[in-house]
């Protein structure tokens, strides 16, 4: 948004990603600023999850920039994106399932050096999901989804985050807990970390962002305040399921 | 965790026992499933040629030879096998009785059946040419060299007696059964194990024990046999309640956690203690066991890093055991056909390592940026081209070809030699390598390095997002393997004098996965075990194991296990005792819970359960 003036967290510049010769994204420009909360939808296949690899660096984009605070990072590989402060909560959560909870959560601070701020960063995740605490020796794999949904994220927050990437957070989540888990993303973010939200449950994640946008096949097609995306007539028949009458 | 977690006290319910089932009220099917099974494994081994290959290797003198032991062990095991009942907890039981010992029989007849309808094809039909062990020699010893007819009844009547017995031993108490299973082990063990244990003896000075044991024709005598088996009994009776007294001690100990690792730590200097004073007993065939064992273990520590840790399927293992060997090989042989330095043993090692290194780098960086199936595939391909560039005449003017690297030097330390014909001293040195290795291994294994390989093991895409250069560490694992192969061959090359590419086969990568497979992969003891029972026991691709008499059919029974294992025991023979006790106690919490023995966190549990299921979509 350009009436902005701080320097935006990150930011996409004209991004265009290929896999093989296949084109998925297409001139795609965003920009996440401190401390937001934003979001991204869009169909299946619309390139969602390839936005936050190529944030995240596991995706190279063929043309266009990677920025992150102010700094170009397009050829920097994913370590030195993570070093300054990007996280992702993957599709899935995909932990690593024969590894202990706590095992989990120490690879999350993998490339951190500070032992103590390790250690404070893990109450502090305890405080949030005291069930990880009560879970820590256990094999993440035969958590139940909801829990796996909170390592996933406390394992997120141990590399202490400026913006954190969840695809999908409430994906095969009960509707009880997609609530729950919603209000522990706004918390995060009460914390100071900017959050980019991938989201199918479009009412609910706008309910909670400052701003969002809407990307079809691989363009971004709506960028507007979470407000006005609430409203907007298109968005609401495609996907608010306007006709179910919220 | 609170009191209630004490694993030990808790006890499952006693099982109801309803009486006896009738002695005919079979599960036909399954019997008849077992009676085949058994049929066919009974041929199979006969036609293998165990039967006729083992005769001469006497278990008990003029009783039993170890080719009748290789088949009469299937209608045994297949009848304790049949009759056995898995009870569920919560599930009632059936006494048992004359309905298990009938169904046993039935088994034990049909596999015995399978053996004479053997013989009545045998006798009729000559299908020598595709089979070679349909000869006249088989049908002798099947016939107990008396008429196919005698025989064929025979086989039936075993069959039937054995599988009797085999379910008989269910109407044992678990005591009796367990003291006839010590007897019977240790008669066996003590008489297949005949060379080793007569090589331990004179060592020690016993061999009156040993001329005692055994006839001068091999296998134990009649009054042996018992004597040994009555041995056994008593020991076992009057042992039985210090050997639970200990367990209880150490599963207690296991608890609290902190003594464990004192315990584990003991055990590792006991059992190095006894590793550095036991070769100066034994004699030349133990120590000889004992080095291969050593060169193996280390072969196999290094590709636990590779696969157990990093998970990374590396097919072409042998590759660096080879480029190890042959480096030493040339760096301290005088003949070497290019370049011969002469260098002394342990200055060629330290280059050793380095070109190992170096050869990890080389191979791991094309395939490391493969997964999975490419990945093997590719590996399985550089292990041949290694040894085949070993083999080219291209470069036969620096690695011999065919004819190898000959004449190369024992390993001189100044005080201490250690040469082929000492297996001695080759079995120290490769001790304080192993020494070396378990120890690196196991420093990985809990540095950040090794949870990084972890991590890439579990799922390779989400280590990349945690910020771990999947490429860097993957190739650390590759180096590190590779260096402990090179260990391996820098010894190999001092023991055996000299190297060719057919030492190299594949045959070499598979039997070290399987040692790290069979063990438990990604778990240091369990590695450990696996050299042991396979290398030691069964022995490696050229060299002898304990069971001498199977070399042939050493790959058989590597391939029956390694199938074996991973129906039944994926994880290994010695599983990573850490993860399961907390898998356990975990259990076990779970379990207290539904019992309402831990009430803390019982309101917050139970108010979460409430509103789970039941809450409306949100709007
Ligand atoms: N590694 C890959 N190689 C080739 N094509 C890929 C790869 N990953 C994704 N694609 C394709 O790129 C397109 C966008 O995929 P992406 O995962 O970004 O979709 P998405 O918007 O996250 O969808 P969903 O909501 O279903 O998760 C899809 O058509 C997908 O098939
Ligand atoms: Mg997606």
């Amino acid at each position: 948004m350009s009436e902005d003036t701080r320097t935006p967290l990150l930011e996409f510049r004209d991004i265009n990603t290929h896999y093989g010769a296949v084109h998925i994204l297409k001139d795609v420009n965003l920009a996440i600023y401190p401390g937001e909360l934003v979001c991204l939808l869009g169909g299946n296949a619309s390139g969602k999850s390839t936005t936050l690899k190529t944030l995240l660096g596991m995706v190279t984009p063929t043309t266009g920039d990677v920025v992150l605070d102010g700094e170009v990072v397009t050829n920097q590989p994913t370590s030195y994106r993570v070093e300054r402060g990007i996280t992702m909560v993957p599709e899935n959560r995909r932990l690593f399932k024969r590894l202990s909870v706590k095992e989990n959560l120490e690879l999350g601070a993998y490339l951190r050096k500070d032992k103590d701020g390790m250690a404070s960063d893990m109450e502090r995740i305890f405080e949030m999901f005291p069930r990880v605490k009560e879970r820590l020796n256990q094999k993440s794999g035969t958590l139940s989804g909801g829990e796996q949904q909170m390592v996933a994220m406390g394992r997120a927050l141990m590399s202490r985050p400026r913006v954190l990437l969840m695809d999908e957070p409430s994906m095969g989540l009960a509707p009880a807990l997609v609530q729950t888990n919603f209000e522990l993303i706004q918390q995060i973010h009460a914390d100071g970390v900017a959050i980019f939200m991938v989201e199918q449950n479009a009412n609910m994640a706008l309910s909670i962002a400052d701003r969002g946008w809407v990307l079809q096949t691989g363009r971004v097609v709506l960028d507007d305040t979470a407000d006005a995306l609430l409203v907007h007539p298109e968005l609401r028949a495609s996907y608010l399921g306007d006709a179910g009458g919220h | 965790m609170t009191a209630a977690t004490q694993p030990n006290e808790y006890v499952a319910d006693e099982p109801t026992i309803l009486p006896g089932k009738a002695p005919l009220d079979q599960d036909w099917a399954d019997v008849a499933k077992w009676g085949a099974i058994g049929a066919s494994t009974m041929i199979f081994v006969v036609l293998s040629g165990m039967l006729t290959g083992l005769d001469s290797r006497l278990v008990i003198e003029r009783v039993f030879s170890l080719g009748y032991l290789a088949v009469v062990w299937v209608p045994l095991t297949l009848g304790f096998l049949v009759a056995r009942e898995e009870v569920l907890e919560g599930m009632a039981s059936h006494a048992k009785g004359a309905n298990e010992v009938v169904s046993g029989g039935i088994v034990g007849a049909l596999s015995g059946a399978g053996l004479s309808l053997l013989i009545l094809l045998m006798d009729s039909f000559d299908l020598r040419d595709p089979l070679v062990n349909w000869s006249d020699k088989t049908l002798g010893l099947l016939q107990f060299s008396e008429d196919s007819f005698f025989g064929i009844v025979m086989w039936a009547v075993i069959g039937l007696l054995l599988g009797a017995i085999g379910a008989g031993l269910h109407l044992l108490t678990p005591d009796m059964r367990r003291l006839v299973k010590i007897m019977v082990v240790t008669v066996l063990f003590v008489s297949v194990f005949e060379t080793f244990l007569t090589d331990l003896f004179k060592g020690f000075g016993l061999v009156f024990i040993t001329d005692f044991l055994y006839a001068a024709r091999g296998g134990l005598t009649i009054i042996s046999t018992i004597v040994l088996a009555i041995v056994a009994g008593l020991v076992a009776f009057f042992g039985k309640g210090r050997v639970k007294q200990a367990q209880t001690r150490i599963n207690a100990g296991a608890v609290e956690g902190g003594g464990r690792t004192k315990a584990n730590i003991a055990m590792f200097v006991i059992g190095g203690l006894l590793l550095v004073i036991l070769p100066i007993f034994t004699g030349k065939i133990t120590n000889e066991l004992l080095a291969n064992v050593g060169i193996f273990l280390l072969l196999a520590l290094g590709l636990n890093i590779v696969v157990g840790l990093a998970g990374i399927l590396d097919l072409g293992y042998v590759a660096f055991f080879a480029a190890g060997s042959y480096t030493t090989a040339i760096l301290t042989s005088p003949n070497s056909p290019g370049w011969s330095p002469e260098l002394p043993w342990w200055v060629a090692l330290i280059v050793t390592i380095g070109v190992a290194a170096l050869a990890g780098l080389l191979i791991g960086a094309p395939v490391i940026r493969m997964r999975g199936d490419y990945l093997a595939i590719v590996t399985l391909g550089f292990g041949e081209i290694i040894r085949l560039l070993f083999l080219s005449d291209w470069l036969s003017p620096w690695f011999g070809g065919a004819q190898g690297i000959t004449n190369i030097p024992p390993a001189d330390f100044g005080f201490f030699e250690v040469k082929g014909t000492d297996p001695r001293s080759v079995f120290y040195l490769v001790l304080a390598l192993s020494a070396i290795a378990i120890y690196v291994s196991w420093r990985l294994e809990r540095s950040r390095m090794g949870r990084a390989w972890m991590a890439i093991r579990e799922d390779e895409s989400v280590a990349e997002a945690m910020g771990i250069n999947t490429v860097n560490v993957k190739l650390m694992a590759f180096v590190v393997g590779a260096v402990l192969a090179s260990f391996a061959g820098a010894v190999f090359s001092a023991k055996v004098g000299s190297v060719f590419p057919s030492s190299f086969l594949i045959l070499v990568s598979i039997i070290i996965l399987v040692v790290v497979i069979v063990g438990g992969m990604g778990n240091i003891p369990g590695v450990i075990v696996g050299a042991v029972v396979l290398i030691g026991v069964l022995g490696g691709p050229k060299q002898p194991g304990l069971l001498q008499e199977f070399s042939e059919y050493k790959l058989l029974i590597y391939g029956a296990l390694l199938i074996f294992m991973m129906l039944t025991k994926p994880e290994g023979l010695v599983p990573n005792a850490r993860r399961t006790r907390e898998l356990h106690q975990d259990e076990f919490l779970q379990d207290a819970w539904l019992r309402k023995q831990v009430d803390e966190d019982e309101e917050a549990s139970e108010a979460e359960l409430g509103d789970g299921p039941t809450a409306g979509a949100p709007a």
